[in-house]
């Protein structure tokens, strides 16, 4: 399907396949956040979460999809995304693990909740996917929540106080 | 941990008052417990009368560098001939941090208030509130709340937005800040011009932390005098401050104390004091970027913007790191290097030159690998990172490494002789 309306040369080859995000509630939703800025620029980084939201990932199509509907060229969008950590350049598992293990909650035993998450799932190292898709588990610098050691982020879910024998639990209630 | 916990009697909770208090997250809540009413009376007053009140209270910026904040409002234009813009910090992102997150989480219409009482005062008609990425629970509070707010027609003529970061910690820098609401990646700008001149979107512009705001509506409501004779000591530093307390405590958390409190009694009785069998080595007082204070310092250390410089080090954000005697002072140092050498924005050649090989130089010494030259090697570097670089990331990963071979040498030499094993592959 074609993005329309003097789409980017990126987006017309191979067009056929690309199923657009900003379509129905999600173009409602960039409506909205358009209208709150200045510029079709600042609406950047919400499109950017619109898109992994709806895709779970942002994919070079996807990006030059964004680049069309805020007037930028695919190329600024690619280096804007690659500036913030939490744009995912690539597909991730079902379930997506992020664990502070920065200066408070290491002396706090951050490295033990990060290794007992890479068994406990069985994506074995940082970064990586465990086989059955599920799990993807990452070290990430400061949550923000240093007093609650070890918090732990799985998806949108905020966990604070994690310990390494509660993972186990914890993994069991993701489907 | 967490809320409701009751407050120690030697806090004084103004803003922390209904932490844990689901009901006060609701406007109806916040109304019944008397929110509002200062922004009410703000509305009604010309903007220069509420920067005079604000002036004279003496608050000053909780996000870490301390500045006035009435001065601040006031270098924005008189006269207004441009859109004017308020822009609201709630990236919290220094390590030890965590006390907008509960201001947020627990008191979102505080933070609102006190925007729109800035905003009024700065006379702009948009505020943007920034909040990093991973504040999952925070946004989704704050969202809610500004429904409700909105739909009960509270902010008169201002729009109050919400942004979502996506994992950047330098987005916190003020300029970086308006970068990344701009659409653009979060390289913090060169000063001059400063915000006031040409800030967001090339327009006048003010950016407050969280804390900050969120204490407006108290100072309007109370009084100026109110607001300063809450200081214990300095009389340059008044109200009170939250205070995120992380690390080899027994009771970690928030806690809200009057400006001047002794350091020694937010470890010993409000937090509990150390594990078992543990003693204090060390502290670093406002947030990671701080030079570290040993144990004396430590102890001897009144909690307000000239105390803790008197010690050596700085207020910062009161993001209070403690660590026992078992920490190892060399892997946490390194630790906190690598940390800004993740999140160097990598415009400035000694920050991203100067992060990256201190982190491999500690890394070296953890690993056994040390020469005898690399502290020599690491305080130079240090020397070139400081007051060099756009911005201060770069100072503030010098900051516990040069406080850090100063205080704690010999740990390093022993890793550096042998006398120590390695604890990281080389």
């Amino acid at each position: 399907m074609s993005v329309g309306g003097g789409a980017h040369p990126t987006l017309q080859a191979g067009a056929e396949e690309y199923e657009p995000v900003f379509a129905g509630k999600t173009l409602e939703r960039l409506n909205e956040t358009l209208a709150r800025y200045p510029t079709k620029q600042a609406a950047l980084l919400p499109a950017l979460w619109l898109v992994q939201q709806a895709r779970g990932w942002i994919s070079d199509r996807n990006m030059a999809e964004v680049a069309e509907v805020v007037g930028l060229t695919p190329a600024y969008v690619k280096g804007v995304v690659t500036f913030y950590t939490m744009y995912h350049q690539h597909p991730v598992g079902r379930h997506f693990v992020q664990v502070c293990t920065t200066s408070p909650c290491n002396l706090c035993g951050a490295e033990g909740v990060m290794h007992a998450f890479l068994q406990a799932t069985g994506a074995q190292e940082p970064g990586a996917t465990s086989p059955d898709g599920k799990w993807t588990v990452i070290e990430v610098e400061c949550l923000g929540a240093c007093g609650f050691a070890t918090p732990v982020l799985i998806d949108d879910d905020f966990i604070e106080s994690v310990t390494p024998d509660k993972v186990p639990e914890l993994v069991k209630r993701y489907k | 941990m967490g809320y409701p916990q009751k407050p120690h009697p030697k806090e004084t909770v103004v803003l922390s008052k209904h932490f844990g208090d689901a009901e006060a997250r609701s406007y109806k809540g916040w109304v019944k417990r008397g929110g509002y009413a200062a922004l009410e009376q703000a509305l009604a007053l010309e903007p220069t009368k509420i920067i005079d009140v604000v002036k004279e209270s003496g608050l000053r910026g909780r996000g870490g560098a301390g500045f006035p904040t009435g001065l601040k409002w006031s270098f924005m234009p008189k006269e207004k001939k441009r859109p004017h813009y308020l822009c609201v910090n709630a990236d919290e992102s220094e390590p030890g941090t965590f006390k907008d997150r509960e201001i947020m989480r627990w008191t979102p219409h505080a933070l609102l208030e006190g925007t729109a009482i800035a905003a009024h005062a700065i006379q702009a008609e948009v505020a943007y509130i920034y909040i990093r990425g991973e504040f999952t629970e925070p946004l989704t509070v704050m969202e809610k709340a500004l429904v409700e707010a909105n739909a009960a027609g509270v902010f008169g003529q201002i729009k109050i937005h919400l942004h979502r970061g996506a994992g950047a910690y330098i987005c916190g820098e003020e300029t970086a800040l308006m970068n990344s609401i701009e659409g653009k990646r979060g390289n913090p700008r060169i000063k001059p011009p400063f915000p006031a001149a040409a800030g967001l979107f090339g327009m006048p512009t003010t950016i407050n932390n969280v804390e900050t705001l969120a204490a407006v509506p108290h100072i309007l409501k109370n009084g100026a005098a109110w607001y300063k004779g809450l200081s214990l000591s300095s009389p340059k530093s008044t109200g009170t401050k939250l205070f995120s307390v992380c690390g080899h405590v027994q009771q970690p958390g928030n806690f809200e104390v009057t400006m001047g409190f002794p350091l020694k009694d937010l470890l010993y009785d409000l937090c509990g004091g150390m594990r078992p069998g543990r003693t204090l080595k060390a502290c670093i007082p406002g947030g990671s970027s701080v030079p570290i204070l040993n144990r004396e310092e430590t102890e001897s250390c009144l909690l307000d913007y000239e105390g803790v410089v008197e010690k050596g080090s700085m207020l910062g954000s009161g993001g209070v790191i403690v660590l026992d005697d078992s920490a190892d002072m060399v892997y946490q140092i390194m630790r906190l290097a690598r940390f800004y050498a993740h999140e160097s924005c990598a415009q400035c050649t000694q920050c991203r030159e100067g992060t990256a090989w201190t982190t491999k130089i500690l890394e070296r010494i953890l690993a056994g690998q040390g020469k005898a030259a690399d502290l020599d090697l690491l305080l130079d570097l240090s020397e070139n990172m400081t007051g060099k670089t756009i911005c201060v990331l770069s100072d503030s990963c010098a900051a516990p490494v040069v406080s850090g071979i100063k205080k704690f040498k010999n740990e390093f030499e022993a890793y550096i002789t042998g006398k120590k094993l390695p604890v990281i592959a080389a």
